[in-house]
């Protein structure tokens, strides 16, 4: 194969976990090169990925059409109750508005939208050009709201400044500014919020019904099947329960500062993590012993029940070895074990977004000979699932078309799915659609099996 | 109810960009460039990768804030020495964006620069640029200044050449490999760009292609300035705004301007153009194409006569389905873009010269609200469009024939034909299924025969 090479400035950014050798630490953090074919998205991307399942409210994107069009209905974060969040809002500036100031159609699509959707709140997202142009969104967003009477929050998210996580903490800080507005009164002791949990395909329904289950009280989940009236309460939780490290751990410290209200990180995927879960916020309230009584009950019925259906998987996936490159490291310490369960080893795992600490561990969690990437791109994505012989890789809508042509399987681990992946009932599914990939019998005509190009 | 008209709602229109970004991947060996966020190439990529099912790679100058407040210059020029150095192109297509037009870079003069001060190592790529602020037009738009910007860059007057240049509009794939098939049957050397056909729904590789197989050469483009014609279709596409225009202009290849050749007339249209200009019969298989058409109108004119149809997407698709709608007595009750070239309502009018008395609605620069209420109150039979019209399709129950792009919702959006009378065929085929389903699971009875 012609050799590859690695873009100067991104050696620091890939290792290959070797016995033996001292390893410096990844370079993370970083923005993409210039000129990289980045997987990663801009400081938008990352606001309106947390804030879009909130569904009782409007999602107004200020600057011309591309970023609103390209964000319609594109999630597969579902509601019980209304569906604003899958509509597109955008102001559409055009040349006019650039030169003379977009304000003016800023406060006119927010009233007229307001009036005619009547939401319970809005989000008025800035993009790229809002800042150059000098738009006071701030003061905008302060006469519309006293206008209509509902909070109208701007979500500081100009594509250019820093990267998606500092988009995601854009959205928290304005779910900051709603947290502590509504009433706390009758909030049991012995509740939690579900911290970056975004309903795709109804997985927050599954993992609440889980610590219903348990006796536990969910007061607002951030923001999956998200109402503002809920979040106006998640004050009032006892303890944040935080899923999705990447999105909301920024928000879970802040509600610590403020509101005094202590946070775990979890994670949903794979039994022993979601066990784990539940576990955990069992045994944060240990006055009551039978919070963990029903813990074990949830976590024995499900594993019951679904253990004997993985064994089929189990058997017929045992030696595959897989490629992870997703958005979150968290998510990619949960995959990493999942896959272990159904047999599979992980031969390359990697993160968009990861911290220090985060690829330390996975350091720590991977076998000999993985590779670690940060902030990869498609030709060294590929490169690496080659030389590693990889039969699956998982990752997000970009990356399916390169598993696909190389001729190896592939499942979508992305905020665009429409089957639940997460809670134990999400293990059958992720296993199902592994095996389903993996063992179909179309890969015999790949090149890489010796197929004809 | 009263209805938000100052802000877009669910648009039927993309950014400039985008269409920029499509044109570039039809040039062989060439990468996709955007000047701006890293947020736009991969929206961008995401969007074409859902309905096209290909890997495509669109690197990005990634604004940081310093970019922003000094000028884009150092960025795009250690982005393009990045792209050479990995991917190797021939060529790179630089495409802008709101922000690199709104900070006012100038990308001419940057380039110019980078030609020098990086002439020695890699092989200078050529260099495209294409100004495509998002602020301005749609999809469309970037699209054909990716065109026109490329034939401008590259085109060179030399010895007249019997060569037919074509500029298709934004097809599909298999359009354009049936055009490409048309002209080997004429024996007519063409010059066709863009040509994704291969780049956006080819086969399957040994190892990542940085680059795609695919697309028309560099040097290809080089003598669409001493062709001996240019094809343009696209009705409202305007010679100031195209390579056609451009061609004619700056070399005296004469422009020939068509609307996509959708349905039989428009079909007949293109293949007397062929004729005339490379002075032979349409080869017998077309005849055949052409005589099944006949045909098979015939056979399904009954299911579709007077039914009613809400068409919307790009002005020129509108235009073409318009034409051939109408000849097959199907009655498009609203002709709706989310574009806004003002010329929409004049070509329709050309086709259909008593659109009044029919009733016939057109509107330039709607979003699918817009459509949506029209809609409700002119009860079409169906809906014909891309696949963003599935929303209100649901909600109000009309049921959606999807063409054009983005096709996100069904598979082979990128082997779908709309062109010529083979295209014709596949959609009068797929508009009678339509009614014909419809019809068939309206019935209590449940026949077999339809």
């Amino acid at each position: 194969m012609e050799q590859i090479t690695i873009l100067e400035g991104r050696q620091k950014q890939i290792f290959e976990k070797k016995k033996g050798v001292a390893q410096p630490d990844i370079a993370c953090d970083t923005s993409s090169l210039s000129g990289s074919v980045s997987q990663r998205a801009c400081v938008f991307c990352g606001s309106r990925v947390v804030l879009y399942p909130i569904a009782d409210a409007i999602h107004v994107v200020h600057g011309p059409i591309g970023c609103a069009a390209y964000t319609w209905d594109i999630r597969g974060a579902v509601s019980s109750g209304p569906e604003l969040h899958r509509l597109s809002f955008s102001t559409d500036l055009q040349e006019m508005d650039v030169i003379y100031g977009g304000e003016k159609k800023l406060y006119h699509s927010l009233i007229e939208l307001i009036e005619q959707y009547k939401p319970k709140a809005a989000f008025i997202y800035s993009t790229c050009i809002v800042g150059l142009i000098g738009d006071d969104i701030e003061a905008v967003c302060k006469k519309v709201a006293k206008e209509s009477g509902i909070p109208v929050l701007p979500v500081h998210s100009e594509g250019f400044k820093g990267t998606k996580k500092d988009g995601y903490k854009a959205a928290c800080h304005a779910l900051m500014k709603l947290i502590g507005t509504g009433s706390t009164e009758e909030i049991s002791k012995y509740s939690i919020n579900i911290l970056g949990e975004f309903n795709l395909a109804g997985e927050a329904w599954i993992i609440r019904k889980y610590y219903e289950k348990m006796g536990i009280e969910v007061v607002a989940t951030l923001t999956g099947d998200g109402r503002i009236d809920a979040v106006r309460r998640a004050h009032g939780a006892t303890l944040n329960v935080v899923q999705c490290s990447g999105s909301m751990t920024w928000l879970a410290k802040e509600m610590e500062e403020k509101y005094g209200i202590p946070y775990i990180r979890v994670s949903y995927f794979g039994i022993e993590d979601m066990s784990k879960s539940l576990y955990d916020v069992a045994k944060y309230f240990p006055d009551r012993p039978e919070i963990m009584e029903a813990a074990k009950a949830v976590v024995s019925e499900e594993v019951k029940s679904l253990y004997p259906s993985l064994q089929k998987f189990k058997k017929a996936l045992t030696g595959k070895k897989a490629a992870i490159y997703v958005g979150g490291a968290f998510k990619t310490f949960s995959l990493i074990k999942a896959l272990r369960s159904i047999g599979m080893s992980v031969v390359l795992a990697g993160s968009q977004t990861g911290n220090k600490d985060d690829y330390a561990r996975l350091k720590e969690m991977c076998d000999e000979g993985t590779v670690i990437v940060d902030d990869s791109n498609p030709v060294e994505l590929s490169k690496f699932i080659l030389e590693k012989e990889a039969d699956l890789l998982i990752g997000g809508v970009k990356e399916r078309p390169i598993a696909f042509k190389l001729g190896i399987g592939f499942c979508d681990h992305n905020h665009e799915r429409k089957i639940p992946l997460a809670g134990f009932v999400g293990m059958y599914n992720f296993a199902l659609e592994v095996y389903q990939s993996v063992m179909s019998p179309v890969w015999q005509f790949a090149p890489r099996k010796g197929g004809t190009l | 109810m009263k209805h938000a008209k100052t802000a877009t709602q669910n648009a039927c229109k993309l950014c400039n960009p985008l269409g920029a970004c499509l044109a570039f991947r039809g040039i062989e060996n060439c990468v996709p460039f955007l000047h701006g966020s890293q947020g736009c190439a991969t929206y961008i990529r995401r969007y074409l990768i859902s309905h096209y099912k290909e890997p495509i790679d669109i690197a990005s100058s990634n604004f940081h804030e310093e970019s922003a407040v000094f000028g884009g210059s150092h960025n795009l020029k250690i982005g393009l020495k990045n792209v050479s150095d990995q991917y190797k192109p021939k060529v790179i297509g630089v495409a802008t964006t709101c922000l690199s037009e709104t900070i006012g870079d100038d990308v001419p003069g940057i380039l110019r620069e980078y030609k020098k001060e990086f002439k020695n190592g890699t092989p200078m790529p050529i260099l495209i640029h294409a100004s495509t602020p998002s602020y301005q037009g749609s999809h469309i738009d970037g699209f054909h200044a990716a065109v026109r910007a490329t034939v401008k860059t590259l085109a060179e007057k030399g010895e007249e050449q019997s060569l037919i240049n074509l500029f298709p509009n934004m097809v599909s794939p298999a359009d354009l490999r049936y055009l490409k098939e048309i002209f080997a049957d004429f024996q007519a050397p063409l010059m066709l760009l863009p040509d994704y056909s291969q780049t956006m729904d080819g086969g399957p590789w040994g190892e990542y292609h940085r680059i795609p197989p695919g697309g028309t050469p560099a040097s290809a483009i080089v003598s669409a300035g001493s062709a001996s014609a240019s094809i343009e279709f696209g009705s409202t596409l305007e010679a100031s705004k195209s390579a056609a225009g451009y061609l004619e202009e700056a070399f005296d290849v004469p422009r020939y301007h068509l609307s996509l050749p959708i349905g039989i007339k428009e079909s007949d249209k293109f293949f007397s153009l062929l004729e005339t200009l490379t002075g032979r019969p349409r080869p017998e298989k077309y005849e055949d194409e052409r005589r099944r058409l006949i045909d098979a109108y015939a056979d399904g004119h009954k299911y579709v006569f007077e039914k009613k149809v809400i068409l919307y997407g790009e002005e020129d698709l509108v235009v073409a389905m318009t034409a051939f709608l109408t000849e097959i007595g199907m009655t498009p009750v609203l002709c709706a873009s989310g574009g806004k070239s003002g010329l929409l309502k004049k070509r329709i009018k050309e086709l259909i010269p008593n659109m009044e008395e029919l009733d016939i609605k057109v509107r330039e620069g709607v979003d699918f609200v817009d459509i949506e209420d029209e809609a409700k109150v002119l009860k079409p039979d169906f809906l014909i469009g891309n696949s963003k019209g599935y929303t209100m399709s649901r909600k109000n129950k009309i049921p959606l024939l999807r063409l054009g792009f983005p096709i996100h919702d069904r598979f082979g959006g990128q082997r779908m034909h709309h062109l010529g009378y083979r295209g014709t065929q596949e959609l009068f085929d797929r508009i009678v299924n339509t009614v014909i389903e419809q019809r068939q699971n309206a019935s209590s009875i449940g026949y077999t025969y339809m």
